[in-house]
């Protein structure tokens, strides 16, 4: 993909030569994206048993093919997904977030709050000042932590690996339960009025908006800002899928099929609580858990406890807590815990019994 | 010129305070730096994102790490 090259002053120019060779370039690359990702299994069972000479049925070929496979699988969907939803959140900035939010009712502003949450961009880094804008903007509080839930939980991230390594419908069905814990847990904590716990410096001082000029973007800004998106989540995460994958890769060649069944499986009920407690300190992004993830399921572990530990990964981590408690009193930060826990259990619970 | 960069100390926010240095290495300015951490004061800046640049109280830019062909426009201002 050249779109980098693109430079962004070309815009000034009308539709000139530049923009269709950017276009050509462009559907050349979707072409050849297409054609390479069908070609994937080939080139996987190629290196693994031709070119690395593994035996075909043994433990260390099936993990080596597993690896193979996964690894540029996951890399290409990601650079997809992850360019996609740069695109749309080019869109949406927090301030403007702010403004549909302030003033909304609690339910349909839960509602609301939980699905900006995923187009809006947003980095855990500035979850204070966002905090802090939107509380001080008359976002009920409520409504505030529905987006700060729905926010590093349903991700592009996450979407893209679950789509590509368990299928669109995990992927749905994480999406849409995503969504529900925010729902809902926002709607709880803004029920149970706990604004006096929001430390005493928020609610006292005076944050005027800064102004700033919007900048209109042309579809040539939102292209680079698609390419930064790639460049920026990648470069920061292709780390934690290789390793991710690695001990996936482990597990699917070595681990006994069903091995699993007793530890994570459907009829230990045990088994989902204490995915929530083992993954709310354990700080990792959702491209190091998933494909452990999928090796786990596919030694019998149950599609909800595993849901749930991945949720527990990605929505609650102990960095964010240490971030918040500068504007949250630590009784209001252990509701916020508890609340999304419960629905993650109830998530967890309910895929075990109706799958 | 007074530049501040605001941020918890992010990787962003360090590597946007990075290239505003480069800049005035390059450019010999004699803008001043300076890293604004604390929350509190973030929060004055009435800003929604970090990394947050301000100079001479006027807010830049919010919410990323700008590019450098920014920097320098606003330092041609």
């Amino acid at each position: 993909m050249k779109l980098q090259s693109v430079p962004a002053d070309i815009q000034d120019e009308g539709p000139g030569f530049p923009r269709v060779l950017s276009g050509i370039i462009g559907v050349a690359a979707v072409y050849a994206w297409w054609h390479v990702y069908h070609f994937l299994p080939t080139i996987s069972k190629w290196i693994s048993y031709t070119l690395l000479s593994a035996k075909p049925g043994s433990h260390l070929g099936a993990s080596l093919e597993f690896f193979f496979y996964d690894t540029p699988k996951v890399m290409m969907l990601l650079f997809l997904v992850v360019f996609g939803v740069g695109i749309i959140r080019s869109f949406f900035t927090p301030e403007k977030t702010r403004a549909v939010l302030s003033g909304k009712s609690e339910f349909a502003g839960n509602i609301l709050a939980a699905l900006l949450g995923i187009v809006t961009p947003f980095c855990s880094c500035s979850a204070v000042p966002l905090f802090i804008g939107f509380v001080t903007a008359g976002v009920p509080l409520g409504v505030t932590f529905s987006f700060l839930i729905s926010a590093p939980m349903v991700n592009e991230i996450a979407l893209g690996l679950l789509y590509g390594l368990l299928g669109w419908k995990v992927a749905a069905i994480y999406l849409g339960t995503g969504l529900f814990i925010a729902i809902a847990a926002g709607w709880v904590i803004g029920r149970l009025h706990l604004e006096n716990h929001i430390e005493d410096w928020v609610r006292e001082g005076h944050f005027a908006a800064a102004e700033m000029e919007e900048k209109k973007l042309t579809w040539n800004d939102r292209i680079v800002y698609g390419w930064d998106a790639v460049k920026e989540i990648i470069g920061r995460v292709w780390i934690y899928v290789i390793l991710g994958i690695a001990v996936g890769a482990g597990i699917h060649g070595f681990v006994p099929q069903g091995v699993m069944a007793s530890i994570m499986g459907k009829g230990t009920w045990w088994s989902v609580p204490l995915s929530v407690l083992i993954g709310v300190p354990m700080y990792s992004n959702a491209a190091g858990i998933i494909p452990i993830v999928e090796a786990l399921l596919g030694k019998g572990a149950a599609l909800g406890t595993v849901l749930a530990f991945m949720m527990s990964v990605i929505a609650l981590s102990l960095p964010e807590m240490v971030i918040l408690r500068k504007v949250l009193k630590p009784r209001l930060i252990a509701t916020f815990i508890g609340v999304v826990a419960c629905g993650i259990l109830f998530v967890g619970y309910l895929f075990n019994m109706i799958i | 010129m007074e530049i501040k960069v605001l941020g918890s100390g992010c990787a962003k926010c360090a590597k946007t305070a990075d290239l505003i240095q480069e800049v005035i290495n390059e450019t010999g300015s004699d803008a001043t730096l300076e890293k604004v951490t604390d929350m509190m004061k973030i929060a004055s800046y009435g800003v929604f994102g970090t990394p947050s640049v301000i100079i001479d109280n006027e807010v830049k830019c919010t919410g990323k790490v700008p590019k450098k062909k920014e920097i320098k426009a606003w330092f041609a201002q």
